[in-house]
């Protein structure tokens, strides 16, 4: 490993900013990367209006102190406002209360320029047709046809996925990651016939789909039949 | 009483209009009471559609704001006794009356014809709740086009949150040759995406723009195919079945092979 990465990453979302904080190096190096961002070489990118600041340090045990010096860094600008600073625990936490919430049924049809918000898990029993919305906090499963779009884990929930009997949404989005069908229609016809339950997630950043039946292989948090 | 009926669509140029004048025609053909009304206002077409452009003295925003008794506004059709015609006015704009003066115009033509049509504006602004205001019932017409049918969807789930509720579906120009190509999308596609009833299909004829353009509406003519596909959505309105229209003539071998193992793709 020779080369060198900066031990602060900073990430746009859509209501302010996350710094990824790495939770390898020494703290004071991690210090001194994060002044220097904030003083200097992103000084442009963070002056201005008010923004919104999610501090994440991963797996890293800070103590008290540690964390208030952080802020005191972040605080030195007065447009940044820290929202929230979180370790891996209390974010897979926080994630996971919201993936373990039970799942709320719903049925109808999802129109055209109608929108179906849902905090937590749902399952809809119904259509959602083109430029129809469902988004969730939580996991989406759709007993029908998904051909519009449908956002999974809205607030940050990357373990979110989104799962539907006929699968061909205009737009997928899961947490912030956000994909659409290939143009070609090639990948549509080539199974016309096929009429299997399939469900999107995300992979290291990546959407992908998968049948229904390999969900156990992806989510602890499931009850999983294996038969007696 | 009678019931009034809008005819919508959200997409302009899909034959609301043709629509409204041959079920409303039809009906009368049927020797129903019924009145048309116009309330695409500052683009009225529905007058010149029916041939009675050059009868209107008074419009719906005259009605509205006083100017004149309902009775003085209605245009009467020259071929049949008991259909008329609330022309929309052509020197204002939608904003010109409100959805509560339309429902007061409405209940007052329910009361006196056992039919009302709705001719609505393309849209889903105030020209288009002007139109529903005073409808029971709501008749979606589309074409066999994505666009076209996603803006029928855009209209039905407005129609459905509304006190309307469920409308019927009439799918317009279908051509049976493009359709069998698969360069049109079929009814059964169309049903499927957009889920609601379906109250009639209307093949593409050249006879519905020729009646159009001399003020004579299709149904007149008892020979095109257009024509039988309205009189069927009239005698459907009027709660009659009827079965749907066989747009494919040709019955060769081949389609007695499909009828029979279900429908082939």
């Amino acid at each position: 490993m020779s080369i060198k990465r900066n031990p602060v990453t900073i990430k746009g979302i859509k209501d302010g900013l996350v710094f990824r904080l790495d939770e390898q190096c020494d703290f004071a190096e991690l210090l001194d990367a994060l002044k220097e961002m904030i003083e200097h070489s992103h000084q442009a990118i963070l002056s201005g209006p008010l923004v919104a600041i999610d501090v994440r340090f991963g797996k890293r045990e800070l103590s008290d102190e540690q964390k208030l010096q952080i802020l005191d860094v972040l605080r030195s600008r007065r447009n940044l406002l820290v929202r929230s600073i979180e370790g891996a625990k209390a974010e897979e936490v926080r994630e996971n209360a919201v993936l373990r919430m039970p799942m709320f049924t719903m049925s109808g049809m999802v129109r055209s320029g109608q929108v179906l918000r849902h905090d937590g898990n749902l399952l809809f029993l119904g259509d959602v047709n083109p430029g129809g919305t469902i988004v969730c906090t939580g996991d989406i499963y759709i007993l029908g046809a998904l051909r519009g779009m449908a956002h999974a884990g809205s607030e940050g929930g990357e373990q979110a996925v989104i799962g539907a009997s006929h699968f061909a949404p205009t737009q997928l989005r899961i947490a912030e990651v956000i994909s659409r069908p290939p143009d070609s229609e090639d990948a549509a016809s080539e199974h016309p016939h096929e009429t299997q339950m399939e469900f999107a997630y995300l992979k290291d950043g990546q959407m992908q789909i998968d049948k229904m039946a390999n969900i156990a292989r992806l989510r602890r948090d499931l009850n999983v039949f294996k038969g007696v | 009483m009678g019931e009034a009926i809008v005819v919508t669509s959200g997409k302009g140029g899909v034959g609301k209009t043709t629509t409204t004048a041959n079920i409303g025609t039809a009906l009368a053909l049927l020797g129903k009471k019924v009145c048309l009304v116009d309330t695409d206002i500052g683009l009225r077409n529905l007058d010149v559609v029916m041939g009675l452009e050059n009868r209107i003295i008074y419009d719906i925003c005259d009605v509205a704001d006083g100017r004149c008794r309902l009775h003085q506004a209605l245009v009467k059709d020259k071929r049949f006794e008991e259909l008329y015609m609330l022309p929309a006015a052509q020197t204002k704009d939608k904003n010109a009356v409100s959805p509560e003066q339309v429902r007061d115009i409405i209940v007052e033509l329910k009361g006196e014809f056992q039919y009302v049509l709705i001719d609505c504006p393309a849209g889903i602004e105030q020209g288009f709740k002007n139109a529903i205001a005073g409808a029971d019932h709501a008749i979606v017409v589309t074409t066999p086009e994505n666009a076209a049918v996603r803006d029928a969807d855009r209209v039905i789930g407005l129609l459905e949150s509304s006190h309307i509720g469920s409308p019927k579906l009439v799918v317009n120009r279908i051509r049976p040759n493009m359709v069998k190509a698969g360069e049109m999308l079929d009814v059964d596609e169309v049903l499927q995406v957009l889920n609601i009833d379906l109250l009639g299909i209307v093949p593409d004829d050249e006879m519905v723009i020729r009646a159009a353009n001399t003020g004579e509406p299709t149904v007149m003519n008892p020979d095109s195919k257009a024509s039988i596909a309205y009189r069927n959505i009239a005698r459907r309105i009027q709660g009659d079945t009827v079965p749907l229209m066989q747009l494919d003539e040709k019955k060769g071998r081949f389609n007695l092979f499909k009828k029979i193992f279900g429908r082939g793709r």
